[in-house]
């Protein structure tokens, strides 16, 4: 990261950007994981946030830009010893994170989709959806209480 | 009897077909729906198959791959076999707790605990 970053103050947020393609979402990862290891985030968390990172990215392509090479994709993102928080942004139609199931009922469990908001929420210490869906933020402290 | 495709390596081991993920983390889409492509042809080919998946060189896997597991097992069952998980490391196996994956599949430590669990 080349300016200050201030997880607090979204105006400060790295960015990113890249068109709807599960390829094209592969290539932030690299620098948001270098930058988590240089603030000392342990593996376990990292492991939480690089998970919670390609559920979103892949909500945001498949299910939000639904692969329109014409639609893009933001990142924004701010890492510091202190907390990790991103903000994902699509140009889809939006959605109502309310109305999307519990996965673990016994009548959800064998379906083979729709876990992954779970497993976002599940990781993050905070998760939120905003403009309808179109963008998730969510924040993950350093020190870890799981 | 061995057999290296792209993304697993099958083997047999007592009557068993073990399959060892050659990636450390099952990520891909695509990469996903190759595995998924091999194992769905393994199982069409031998009725009542017992299968392992052996995951202990695996470090990353999201809800994709957990799909693909979820209709693996269906197909074993639809094939009258039987599926085993082994070798999970906390982690990941975590992620199988919250999604509580955990109590639809039989997930062994490691190999030889699963094998001998074949019976």
């Amino acid at each position: 990261m080349t300016h200050p970053v201030d997880p607090d103050n979204e105006s400060t947020y790295a960015a990113v950007e890249f068109p709807s393609s599960l390829e094209e979402a592969k290539k932030p990862e690299a620098d948001i994981l270098r930058e988590l290891r240089r603030c000392g985030y342990d593996n376990d968390v990292i492991f939480a946030i690089k998970l919670t990172l390609e559920e979103s990215l892949t909500n945001a392509v498949k299910h939000g830009n639904r692969c329109d090479p014409t639609k893009r994709v933001a990142v924004r993102y701010a890492i510091t010893p202190e907390k990790a928080c991103f903000i994902i942004r699509d140009e889809g139609p939006g959605f109502d994170p309310d109305q999307i199931p519990d996965p673990t009922t016994p009548d959800r469990i064998a379906v083979p989709s729709g876990r992954g908001i779970l497993l976002m929420r599940a990781y993050m210490d905070r998760v939120e959806f905003r403009d309808n869906g179109r963008e998730v933020f969510f924040m993950k402290r350093r020190e870890c209480c799981r | 009897m061995s057999e290296q495709r792209s993304h697993i390596m099958i083997r047999r081991a007592d009557g068993v077909f073990v399959v060892d993920f050659a990636d450390r983390k099952i990520l891909d889409e695509l990469v996903i729906s190759e595995i998924s492509e091999e194992l769905t042809a393994l199982i069409s080919q031998h009725s009542g198959i017992r299968l392992l998946l052996n995951f202990e060189h695996v470090e990353h896997m999201t809800s994709a791959a957990l799909g693909m597991l979820i209709t693996l097992r269906q197909k074993v069952q639809e094939a009258g076999g039987t599926l085993k998980l082994a070798g999970i490391i906390p982690q990941i196996y975590e992620v199988f707790k919250i999604t509580r994956l955990n109590h639809v599949f039989e997930i062994h430590d490691n190999q030889s605990g699963a094998l001998a669990a074949f019976g």
